[in-house]
């Protein structure tokens, strides 16, 4: 809401109004202001209060409309444009801008109206609270809803829990003496159980999610063309949407930098060396016959520590940028989230990495519950956490693309 | 440090066009801003654009020659009162992008098809407050002292030079001996009193749509001083804005904009103008003016439900009643007096050969005539924006040589005085506007100003 200030200082007072008129300018005569600012606003929202959450989409409402009449950020990323295109800001149109933003922050501190402005416009932590607003408004089945708004203690949870569980597997079982390397410690088919359980609920869970969300906010006479996904996939390995129009972004105070991005583009190359070192096991095992631990120069190892080194440097950079971040642009909450997946991302690599180290010595079952765990629960906590966030993004990005085009026709 | 620094006097473009231009030549600057940290800036904080002399560029369109932003100046501001110093102005505006890339400030190319397209002006990627930031960013790292919360309340002369520059107020006032000083505090838009002395009562109704800060004092320190008075006094560009908008710094989003689609009316629900005589951007401008010759300082937009289907979004919607009745109500018009104004309006309405062209429905005998746009209010629910002027300038400075010193009644030059900015733009202009004009004059002068630097 929007404050009037009362301050007024001797030798700028303004003379009491005279009272032809109820509309008195606001910082005079507050009182006598019926149509101040504050009590402008309209009585309806248009969303219904059982909709709303804890978040207050009429409060997104207000703050993206003033940027529409304003309009002086559209230089910096797509949201600005494709706020102008839905004047009536519906929740549908709140929940595709939230994702269309990337948290580039540009748009915060070139505001002449954010805080401590009485108009109070903060478009990065609005978006990022209908971020989380959209999550838990798509999140499959709705009971988890909770799970995905307090992600650090699921996490915690998870992780914990997958990595008792695989300790407790391990002191349970005696060792397969006819097996060797890895397979004398935990059998195959139970790698392959914690895997895939969690992996296909995540999966499954993430479809349901993610259609919900593209039939909230697609647009009615939406096609999807191949040129549309393209161009939405380049935005996607650019993050072009993160570059501030070129200068790049605030990660943590005015000055701008592409660090943020590189970090995050840097992590995505790290997960998929990891994913492609996993794939190329599985068909070393079951295509090929070759049983795990693979040598030091093979494409398992080579890809997977190259993976794992990057998803270690770069969670920490990530973090760093966390840590000393200006928290005005998001909220509390958010942090907590983004920090939390980090947080596994690096328990993961870096068990992996001791794994690597340590697999011919006796730590090598402890290490190997560490990594198996860290990986089930990372499985598991897909739609949990703020990995989600992946396929919703996508999609923003291919409706944005879409728009243009019809636009350009 | 060692040497004596040459003070500048504000916070927006001219003071760190100034700052920059002069810290680069080496000078020691110190650079007062009476704004708190996140209101610095002055009223470019909510610019957005500036005009340019300019050959072909990926920031604006066409080309845009000297002769032609000088014949603009002349048709729609008049004579300056310093014919060469807007000639300078002009020739100057043709190297201002290449120097602000420079110093940093991001750039909208036109190419991107997102700015408004723009032959005159260039666009500033994220609006002025971003210049701002990126302005201060590189003052700072050249070495430019800044201080925030910092008012100039005196400036002692002795023989036609400053000696001293006295800061703050109470327990936290200091002073500084400068080598020089360049005034670029901007006009007296925020300051009630000024207001006051020339509009008498009407000063209430009006709304400063930029930074509270503008209080003209320095302004007021050098004419006691007896520098020379330029431009009208008495005069301030005013624009249409939202009655319910904060006293000051609602900026651009507090502007009506769609007269020509509805009806104003003032306090006695009469019509003045023609709503339709001008639709060009030029109607904020004529708008402000009327208003303040309005009973109360106030009008009343009035729209129907098709008016306001076709009205751009608005900081805080319209007033909507079902009937004309309860409008006037809300508005405490008179109903009878409402009711006839529209009835007479209804009638007068002329469609045109092709009915589908909003642009040619007029009215028929009615006086004042609406000549555009006049389709009849009827469909309800109506609705209603209440309006006041807004100041963004006043036109009222002191003269300035080529050189931007500040010149006294005499004719004399002080010595060690420049100004540059909206406190001199009067030289350059002192009536009617053309967008973009106030950002050029601001960066334009304030560079010129901190190249001037003998007193190094």
């Amino acid at each position: 809401m929007i404050k009037v200030t009362n301050q007024i200082t001797p030798e700028t007072a303004v003379k009491k109004n005279n009272a032809q008129t109820p509309f008195s300018v606001a910082k005079g005569t507050p009182q006598n202001n019926p149509f101040s600012i504050e009590k402008g606003t309209p009585q309806q929202p248009t969303f219904e209060k059982k909709e709303l959450g804890e978040f207050n989409s009429f409060e997104a409402q207000r703050v993206l409309n003033v940027c529409n009449i304003c309009g002086y950020c559209n230089g910096f990323c797509d949201v600005f444009d494709a706020a102008q295109r839905r004047p009536a800001l519906t929740t549908a149109d709140l929940a595709h801008l939230a994702y269309l933003c990337h948290g580039c922050r540009n748009c915060l501190y070139a505001c002449q109206y954010a805080p401590p402005h009485q108009f109070n416009i903060n478009v990065p932590r609005t978006l990022t609270q209908m971020r989380q607003y959209s999550d838990a408004l798509h999140v499959w089945p709705s009971a988890l809803a909770g799970a995905l708004r307090d992600s650090a203690h699921t996490a915690l949870l998870l992780t914990g829990g997958a990595i008792a569980l695989l300790l407790g597997l391990i002191w349970l079982l005696a060792p397969n003496t006819n097996a060797s390397g890895f397979y004398r410690v935990v059998s195959l088919p139970v790698m392959i159980v914690l895997a895939v359980i969690p992996l296909s609920w995540s999966l499954l869970a993430l479809t349901r999610s993610w259609r919900s969300y593209w039939h909230l906010t697609r647009p009615p006479t939406a096609v999807v063309t191949w040129r549309s996904l393209r161009l939405a996939l380049q935005d996607v390995v650019l993050l072009r949407n993160l570059r501030g129009g070129g200068p790049g972004c605030n990660d943590v105070d005015e000055r701008f930098s592409h660090l943020r991005r590189r970090l995050h583009q840097g992590l995505v190359i790290g997960v998929g060396l990891c994913f492609v070192a996993t794939l190329t096991a599985l068909f070393y095992h079951h295509a090929l016959g070759w049983i795990a631990p693979y040598p030091i120069v093979s494409i398992p190892v080579l890809f997977g520590t190259s993976g794992g080194i990057g998803i270690v440097l770069t969670t920490s950079g990530l973090l760093w940028l966390k840590w000393h971040g200006d928290l005005t642009p998001t909220t509390r909450s958010a942090q907590n989230a983004d920090v939390t997946i980090l947080l596994v991302l690096m328990t993961v690599a870096v068990s992996g990495l001791a794994l690597l180290i340590g697999r011919e010595t006796a730590a090598m079952a402890i290490l190997l519950a560490l990594h198996l765990g860290g990986v089930s629960a990372l499985f598991a906590l897909l739609p949990y956490s703020k990995l989600v966030h992946v396929g919703y993004r996508m999609m923003a990005l291919v409706i944005e693309q879409i728009e243009r085009q019809s636009a350009h026709h | 440090m060692n040497s004596a620094p040459l003070v500048i006097i504000g916070g927006g473009a001219a003071a760190l066009c100034a700052a920059i231009a002069a810290r680069q030549r080496g000078a020691s600057v110190l650079l007062l801003e009476q704004a708190p940290r996140w209101q610095r800036g002055g009223n470019t904080r909510h610019s957005r654009n500036f005009r340019i002399t300019h050959d072909i560029t990926p920031l604006s369109l066409g080309i845009y020659s000297a002769a032609e932003f000088r014949a603009d100046l002349d048709r729609a501001t008049g004579t300056a009162s310093n014919p060469a110093l807007r000639q300078l102005l002009v020739d100057e505006s043709a190297t201002l992008t290449e120097w602000l890339a420079g110093a940093g400030v991001q750039l909208q190319p036109v190419t991107a098809g997102r700015v408004p397209p723009s032959r005159r002006t260039a666009f500033l990627r994220g609006g002025g407050t971003a210049m701002i930031n990126a302005l201060y960013a590189r003052a700072a790292e050249l070495g430019v002292m800044i201080r925030y919360d910092s008012a100039v309340t005196g400036l002692q002369f002795e023989d036609g030079r400053v000696i001293r520059v006295e800061v703050g107020r109470g327990a936290g006032a200091w002073s500084v001996t400068p080598a020089g000083v360049i005034v670029a505090s901007g006009g007296a838009q925020a300051n009630r009193n000024w207001w006051r002395e020339r509009w008498g009562a009407a000063a209430a109704g009006v709304v400063n749509r930029g930074i509270p800060h503008a209080d003209g004092a320095v302004l007021n320190l050098l004419l006691q001083q007896g520098a020379q008075a330029v431009g009208d006094p008495t005069q301030a560009y005013l624009v249409a804005v939202d009655a319910r908008s904060p006293a000051d710094d609602g900026g651009i989003v507090t502007r009506i904009r769609c007269m020509p689609r509805g009806l104003v009316v003032d306090a006695h629900g009469q019509r003045r103008y023609d709503e339709g005589g001008d639709t060009a951007s030029t109607r904020y401008a004529r708008w402000g003016q009327r208003l303040l010759q309005f009973p109360g300082q106030v009008g009343y937009l009035l729209l129907d439900a098709r008016g306001l289907r076709e009205a751009p979004p608005a900081l805080v919607p319209p007033l909507r009643a079902p009937d004309l009745a309860v409008l006037a109500q809300q508005l405490k018009i008179p109903v009878p007096a409402l009711r006839e104004t529209v009835m007479a309006y209804n009638a007068a309405v002329q469609p045109p050969a092709d009915a589908a062209q909003a642009l040619n429905w007029h009215t028929v005998g009615l006086e004042p005539p609406k000549s555009r746009y006049a389709l009849p209010l009827r469909e309800r629910p109506f609705a209603a924006y209440p309006m006041r002027p807004g100041i963004t300038f006043t036109y009222h400075g002191v003269g300035v040589d080529m050189h931007l010193r500040v010149l006294r009644s005499d004719g004399s030059s002080f010595e060690n005085v420049w100004a540059a900015g909206m406190v001199m733009a009067p030289n350059i202009f002192s009536s009617g506007y053309v967008s973009g004009l106030a950002l050029t004059i601001s960066c334009v002068s304030g560079r010129l100003a901190g190249e001037q630097n003998p007193h190094l």
